[in-house]
């Protein structure tokens, strides 16, 4: 049965991913496609200025899962390359008035790019704990320098991004609500897809087939010719990019960055919204985002004790749903389906 | 050397605090390979009900110089954490990828943060004239908290006594070996599962008596949980996954860093701090005294 054709995920446990060219993966891409644009028009203001934080978020998990689940590297990290895409735009747009969204994302995503090769060259050599540990540490060393750095950067403070101007047109005469609401928003999705799309073409090309290789075993993938630490440090050089690009995109969004951004425990809320997804998954992280974002707000309107609520979530995900939300839709799909396509499931 | 000494004795207090929480960390890294978070976060609510413990004790007429007696049971009294948070969840990811270890752990850290919001709120606390109390001591022009040397004397005696537990005792046997070959152990007659419970819950009071050991000398913020487990990961890091020694080099090479720092050149601080971490890993990253592997 093609439609619910399953493949195993990188790790142990049942669930997968639907093959991309599955009519119930064309209808549910286009679906989301009129959603999203239908949006604006139907949501209230504040929800579609939530959806922003979607989409960006959605980014930079692109490419934090491009280390997760297909090079089966963990970043505790990635927070960094979202600070360097927000505080480029920080810069250009605060210190030096230069406010073509264009040029600031081109320079966002060359810094994140420069800087994942550097630190990157240091953190593939080590796998598991150590590469957690090595991203880690270096996401704290750009968070103490930016708490440091008080004349430069702020400091604790931080720096306010200036609303941009969007393919040269400047619309600061828009009020805030309706400029992020609308031309920003389409802004936004516009480059979410593009950035969804370009993943998907590098997760299924021969590069990332060979990640896929070297994250299931490494001997193998070396001895058949695939030169492991290079191809480490492609997926660490790409995954910046997109982090950093989807930083430079939130920035105007928060409109301040400061290095709460890119303290730890950010990027632990980011590895956390990829499990809640799945992160074996290609969608997963976008939809981890998404419900992270909505159902953080939906539960600090009632309490503010949401981290409690979300660390419970957290704690059971990890325990009885490793797969996160796609996961448990792949089981409930293929159960759904019959039980002759629930053997291939598992 | 008035300063020097004033440098030397800050830092060797951070450093004994520290101790205390990679201590803890290691022992639980050693033996169920679980590199836990949630350190810092018994280190954060052994402090505050630190503070509730001393208010209470002074409150009721208790000489400030005996805070110690509520302050170690305040830390003892949250070891019953450990079991809860290691039967509870912990023991459910040991056969897994680290990387649902490490999320757990923090799911952990989520949960407790807002616990402590939940009983102490959100503003700085500390606890009402105990550090004063102790009085300070002239040594060579400086001025030394004697609170601070108690702490350290405190700290001492609790690595010696672990080195004696793990070295010595049939419990650090036991111990011992569990951490390095489960299996076997198990084979001779050895419950893992109760090994894995009482290891997490020592480490636990570790963390808490540590929390509890320093919150007379400062005030209590939300954020000390997550802050201090970047500096527990450092020491664990420098010295070594694992090891119960490195715990201890560590402790002392970042706690006397951070107060060389401050006091030489305060904008390097923690990056130095970092920047060694790095090193470190790149290095050698079984620590400067981690095993071979």
């Amino acid at each position: 049965m093609k439609g619910a054709a399953w493949e195993q995920g990188g790790f142990h446990w049942e669930g997968g991913r639907p093959s991309g060219r599955s009519s119930p993966g064309v209808l549910l891409g286009i679906g989301f496609l009129l959603a999203a644009v239908l949006w604006p028009f139907v949501g209230k203001e504040y929800q579609v200025y939530l959806s922003l934080s979607f989409f960006s978020y959605s980014i930079a998990l692109l490419g934090l899962n491009l280390l997760f689940n297909y090079t089966g590297l963990i970043s505790f990290g990635h927070a960094l390359f979202i600070g360097i895409g927000g505080y480029t735009a920080a810069f250009m747009t605060h210190k030096y008035s230069i406010l073509s969204m264009e040029l600031i994302i081109v320079v966002a995503v060359v810094l994140s790019g420069i800087v994942a090769f550097l630190t990157g060259l240091i953190c593939v050599r080590y796998i598991k704990i150590y590469f957690a540990m090595l991203t880690l540490a270096f996401g704290m060393l750009f968070h103490s320098f930016l708490m440091k750095t008080y004349g430069l950067t702020g400091g604790d403070e931080g720096m306010r991004v200036t609303q941009p101007k969007l393919l040269g047109m400047d619309l600061s005469q828009m009020d805030k609500m309706s400029f992020f609401s609308g031309p920003y928003y389409f802004y936004s999705l516009v480059l979410f897809l593009a950035a969804a799309f370009l993943m998907w073409r590098i997760v299924h090309s021969h590069f990332g087939l060979s990640l896929q290789a070297i994250r299931d075993n490494p001997d193998k993938a070396e001895y058949l010719g695939v030169s492991i630490r290079r191809y480490r440090l492609y997926a660490f050089v790409i995954s910046g990019c997109f982090a950093g690009l989807g930083g430079a995109l939130m920035a105007p969004v928060t409109g301040h960055m400061d290095p709460a951004m890119v303290f730890w425990t950010h990027s632990g809320d980011m590895v956390f919204m990829t499990l809640l997804g799945g992160f074996s998954n290609f969608f997963g992280p976008m939809l981890g985002s998404l419900v992270f974002i909505f159902l953080r707000d939906a539960v600090s309107s009632f309490t503010e004790y949401w981290r409690f609520i979300f660390g419970a979530l957290l704690a059971a995900l990890v325990i009885l749903a490793p797969g996160g939300l796609m996961g448990l839709l792949g089981k409930a799909w293929s159960s759904a389906a019959g039980p002759g396509s629930k053997e291939q499931a598992a | 050397m008035a300063t020097l000494l004033n440098i030397l004795s800050s830092g060797v207090f951070h450093a004994s605090i520290l101790f205390l929480v990679a201590a803890g960390l290691q022992l639980v890294f050693g033996v169920q390979k679980v590199f836990n978070l949630a350190c810092g976060s018994f280190y954060a609510l052994g402090a505050y009900l630190g503070i509730t413990f001393v208010d209470a004790f002074t409150g009721a007429g208790g000489p400030p110089l005996l805070a110690f007696i509520p302050l170690l049971a305040a830390g003892v009294l949250l070891g019953a954490l450990g079991p809860l948070v290691e039967r509870g969840l912990l023991r459910f990811v040991y056969q897994r990828d680290e990387s649902f270890q490490l999320l757990l752990t923090f799911s952990v850290v989520l949960m407790f943060e807002d616990v402590i919001r939940f009983f102490w709120g959100t503003y700085p606390r500390s606890p009402k004239g105990v550090y004063l109390a102790f009085g300070t001591l002239q040594i060579g022009g400086a001025t030394i908290p004697v609170y601070n040397l108690l702490v350290i004397g405190a700290s001492l005696v609790i690595a010696l006594l672990m080195s004696y537990v793990l070295g010595k005792t049939r419990f650090g046997r036991i111990i011992r070996a569990t951490a390095s070959h489960s299996e076997m152990a198990q084979a001779l007659g050895i419950r893992s599962s109760v090994v894995y419970m009482k290891v997490f819950t020592l480490g636990t009071v570790l963390g808490t008596v540590g929390g509890a050991l320093v919150i007379p000398t400062t005030a209590a913020v939300s954020e000390m949980a997550v802050h201090l487990i970047v500096l527990a990961f450092a020491v664990v890091v420098i010295g070594g996954l694992g090891s119960m020694k490195g715990a201890f080099v560590g402790a002392l090479l970042v706690g006397l860093l951070k107060s060389v720092s401050i006091a030489v050149y305060p904008e390097l601080e923690m990056m130095l701090i970092y920047l060694i971490v790095i090193g470190v890993l790149v290095m050698k990253p079984q620590g400067l005294f981690g095993g071979t592997s």
